[in-house]
């Protein structure tokens, strides 16, 4: 009966995908790849096919791509019906139909998730409604906050220090802008690395000319008469005059849509099993509705079987084809996803590269190479494991750590390696801020419960 | 057959044609620790792509010299050149690899390399015009060895017209090379070998001197006039750089093109495709690089502490072989491993080894050969082998034929 | 043509930026930057640059390295090796 369903689904099911991004896209491909044959609507709240949001805060602000042009590869002829320019609004998990923002109403069979996350918007609507602030998250973003700095902005004010605030603030000083960063933390990338990182990514900023303000959060965005923004107040009471603001506070998941659904979806995302489908709000797994990408959290057994929100482009990927994969094999042929987390960023010239999931660490190691050179690869401990691993300008290293973490490899790290420097000797205090204390921009959220810990609070949504 | 006696046959020339089958047999026991000569052979392509990965596992000459009765490190010492960035750990190879690279590739140089091709062309098409009307041809003495010399002399600065002189010097420092010929050669070998390396140091160092009077666009100018962020090479580290680069830079090419004439004669449906269609040579040359790889074995490793690979504990101190042409075959890697197939979709080779010492001149090495190939297989009018196998060098790290000798019916 | 890199795979080999430097770009030591977009005449050199990356990191219409993309997603715990070579 389930295998005749399994059959049936793969040859003329329907299959709607929301979300026409790089979990859908990859999704999509990989169902065709596996053979489905049935229908498959692709549905986004963006005009645009599928494309790649990372060389938007890199190559694109460097002049190197166009901010229109970086539509994904497709591997595959998907044949899908596209509904782009349409959100989802509302989702009936019983009929099986998806609500769209003209009215339409999409069937199906399986439902894969993946609407990803929006940027986090400057708190006050009407500052951010002026003109000279920006997020940048989508190809409009781009366009707009391009066009603008091409206009000639002599200064530009990034809110936020995180890799995204950091990225644009290195593109800014590469154009010869004056750049002013305020971060609430002691430094950048302090929610995703800690703060010994963060100490290093802040002299980067600093021997680069950027005028960083640690310590600080902004308080008011000020216009002019024309609405055009002016200046920023900050909470030390200083005023920065400046002609474009890139608020760069993070992200929020795009769960909006599903409130009232039934689903366990909320502003940490869709909750999934190890298999990609999305529990609903009883915490039991639903069969035909599957998450991938931003939008997802699932479990990970090599950290503690946590619920991982992985922002990350390669999870997104990763997860897609595990959904996509799922959604039409035999229950038995089910995979779990176990990617491991991995992220990259590029800024003021230097490659800096994660594995593992450095907030849940408590501890840090320098194994080869120097902080003050910024060349390194150190290594996060949490209760006597390796969880993570970090290199700057040292990526060709970084696959022995992944194994490491992979094998649940000890901390500290006691045996010698090549180039390990004094510093690199002795384990000190990640230095990750209160995990109780609001941050915009960790790339991993670590949330959720093990399986001995059962509490659980169910919210029901209003609205 | 018992372990010891692989690594012996795998050194013995009597079976340079075809390594292959003692490779496929080396890795059924995943790691080998080889009593005569000494080293832990590892075989296996995931176990040496996570080595050539492993911070534990160092290249520095000074610890080799620990490691065992090998004389390479030691002798190389005594030539009074200092160890090349190949035989160096973090950081002082990432420091020279650097100013070599800023005198090579991307982001100083992005277009060195990608520039030389319409140069490339014709010398190729020079050497292939100098085959005249005769009938069968040496492919290694009148094309593979001349075209890679001639393109690194034009890289670096280095007359092509001195090739005899520094070919002599050459051609020792790379028999040093093979762990058979180094033991074998004893001290007498091992005073030829330093003599060439202290004299070939010396013909780049008059070089190099008129090029820091007088600058030129090419790498010796470059190297000797460096003074970016990592500041300049000492001279001698120009020198010893130089040396390494003169002779990487076309030692292995030679082999490459060889063995990939070699390997397309062999598949003759393969070679008529490449004739239709020379682009082709791009996904050919990386299967050549997985199934002949002109490196056949890395034999210059060792470990700085105990490590554990596939539950054998090798001592700290110990030296490692890693054959990355056994590995290039591993079953559990590659699919139908020993078929020669350039449609291949998973081609992650080991060719140019991988890591932080992965080939400085791979970028040259893959259009120095796509080019020839495709060059070759367009003009040569219906090639065949004269010598199946044909002989091949003393070598068993840089394997390749000494002469490559093809019939032809003429040139197009 | 369309493109993309895994980035968490790239290892800054820099073969793409010798190979098809008008398209790819090192930006650093390591980091590098690209041109998602590329011309039809610039069709050999990103073939050139596909073929060529190390770590198989480059996917573009139509000269996609890997057929089977699903290999190489997801590892085994506790052997931690990659399934890529699966097929």
């Amino acid at each position: 009966m389930a295998a005749d369903y399994v059959d049936w689904l793969r040859r003329e099911g329907r299959i709607a995908i929301v979300g026409a991004s790089l979990a859908g896209l990859r999704a999509a491909e990989t169902l065709r790849a596996e053979g489905f044959a049935g229908s498959l609507t692709m549905i986004g709240d963006e005009p645009y096919e599928p494309y790649d949001r990372p060389p938007l805060s890199k190559a694109v602000l460097l002049g190197k791509a166009s901010p229109d042009h970086t539509d994904l590869p497709q591997r595959r002829d998907i044949d899908a019906k596209w509904r782009l320019g349409v959100a989802a609004t509302g989702l009936d998990i019983t009929a099986k139909r998806v609500r769209l923002s003209d009215g339409d109403e999409v069937e199906y069979d399986r439902l894969l998730i993946a609407t990803g996350v929006r940027a986090r918007p400057w708190p006050n609507e009407a500052e951010a409604g002026l003109d000279g602030v920006f997020v940048l998250r989508t190809r409009d973003d781009a366009v707009g906050l391009c066009r603008r700095l091409g206009a000639g902005a002599r200064r530009v004010f990034v809110v936020g220090a995180g890799f995204a605030g950091s990225e644009v603030a290195s593109a800014c000083r590469e154009h010869g802008m004056e750049v002013t960063v305020a971060e609430r933390a002691g430094g950048p990338l302090v929610g995703a690395l800690g703060g010994v990182i963060g100490a290093v990514a802040m002299d980067l900023q600093l021997e680069n000319g950027v005028d960083l303000r640690t310590h600080v959060t902004v308080t008011a965005l000020e216009g002019d008469s024309g609405g055009k923004v002016r200046a920023v107040h900050l909470s030390d009471e200083s005023v920065v005059e400046t002609d474009v603001v890139v608020v760069s506070l993070g992200s929020i998941r795009n769960t909006d849509w599903l409130a009232g659904s039934g689903l366990g979806a909320g502003p940490r995302g869709i909750a999934t099993d190890a298999g990609c489908r999305a529990f609903d709000f009883r915490g039991i797994v639903t069969d035909d509705v599957f998450a991938a990408g931003d939008v997802a959290r699932s479990p990970h057994p090599l950290f503690g079987y946590q619920f991982l929100s992985l922002e990350h482009w390669g999870n997104a990927v990763a997860q897609g084809e595990t959904a996509a994969h799922n959604m039409i094999c035999p229950a038995t042929d089910r995979r779990p996803h176990m990617w491991m987390p991995a992220f990259w960023s590029s800024q003021f010239g230097v490659n800096i590269k994660s594995v593992g999931v450095p907030p849940m660490a408590d501890e840090i190691m320098i194994t080869q190479g120097s902080l003050t050179e910024r060349r390194f690869a150190g290594v996060y401990g949490y209760k006597g494991r390796i969880v993570a691993a970090v290199t700057f300008n040292n990526a060709k290293w970084l696959e022995y750590y992944q194994r490491q973490i992979e094998q649940g490899a000890p901390f500290p790290v006691g045996y010698p390696t090549m180039d390990r420097r004094p510093e690199g000797r002795q384990p000190m205090p990640a230095d990750f801020p209160d995990p109780s204390l609001p941050t915009h921009g960790p790339t991993v959220t670590l949330s959720g419960y093990s399986p001995a810990d059962r509490r659980m609070v169910f919210t029901p949504a209003h609205h | 057959m018992s372990q010891v006696s692989l690594v012996r046959q795998i050194l013995d020339h009597a079976n340079r044609a075809n390594p292959y089958p003692l490779y496929a047999e080396l890795l059924k026991t995943p790691v080998v620790h080889d009593g005569e000569y000494g080293p832990y052979v590892i075989s296996s392509y995931w176990d040496i792509e996570s080595l050539l990965h492993d911070p534990r596992i160092s290249s520095d000459s000074a610890n080799l010299a620990a490691a065992g009765p090998d004389a390479m490190p030691q002798a190389e010492d005594d030539t009074g050149l200092p160890p090349s960035f190949i035989r160096l750990d973090p950081a002082e190879h990432d420091r020279l690899r650097r100013i070599t690279n800023s005198a090579f590739g991307p982001p100083n140089k992005p277009h060195r390399v990608y520039d030389m091709q319409p140069e490339m062309h014709r010398i190729v098409n020079e050497l292939i015009d100098g085959f005249g009307d005769a009938r069968q041809i040496d492919l290694v003495d009148q094309f593979a060895y001349p075209f890679p010399v001639t393109v690194i002399c034009r890289m670096l600065g280095v007359p092509r017209e001195d090739e005899p002189h520094f070919r002599d010097l050459v051609d020792p420092i790379v028999a040093g090379l093979d762990p058979a010929t180094r033991l074998a050669g004893g001290a007498e070998f091992q005073k030829k070998w330093q003599e060439a390396r202290t004299q070939l140091g010396m013909y780049l160092a008059g070089l190099v001197e008129e090029r820091k009077k007088h600058p030129r666009d090419d790498m010796l100018s470059d190297l000797a006039n460096s003074h970016g962020p990592d500041g300049s090479m000492s001279t001698m580290e120009v020198l010893a750089t130089s040396v390494l680069l003169l002779i990487a830079g076309h030692e292995t090419t030679v082999n490459l093109i060889t063995n990939g004439m070699l390997t397309l004669l062999r598949h003759p449906e393969i070679f008529q495709r490449l004739r239709e269609d020379p682009e082709l040579s791009i996904k050919i040359v990386e299967e050549l690089l997985r199934y002949e790889p002109p490196v056949q074995i890395v034999p210059q490793r060792t470990n700085i502490t105990d490590i554990e690979v596939r539950g054998v504990t090798i001592p700290k101190g110990s030296m490692l072989w890693l054959v990355i042409a056994a590995g290039n075959r591993d079953p559990e890697r590659f699919a139908d491993p020993d078929r020669f197939d350039p449609d291949r979709q998973d081609i992650e080779h080991l060719g140019f080894g991988s890591g932080i010492h992965s080939c400085f001149g791979a970028p040259l090495a893959r259009l120095e050969t796509q080019i020839a190939l495709s060059e070759l297989a367009r003009r040569l009018e219906n090639p065949r082998l004269v010598d199946d196998p044909p002989p091949y060098r003393e070598n068993a790290v840089l394997r390749g034929p000494r002469h490559l000798n093809i019939a032809i019916d003429g040139v197009r | 043509m369309r493109l993309v890199v895994d980035l968490n795979k790239c290892q800054g080999y820099a073969q793409c930026a010798f190979l098809a430097p008008d398209i790819f770009a090192m930006h650093g030591e390591e980091s590098l930057i690209y041109d998602p977009l590329a011309h039809e005449e610039q069709l050999e050199r990103l073939e050139r640059a596909v073929a060529a990356c190390p770590v198989q990191a480059i996917t573009a219409d139509g000269l996609d390295p890997r057929d089977g993309f699903l290999a190489g997603s997801d590892f085994v715990a506790g052997t931690g090796r990659e399934s890529s070579d699966g097929r």
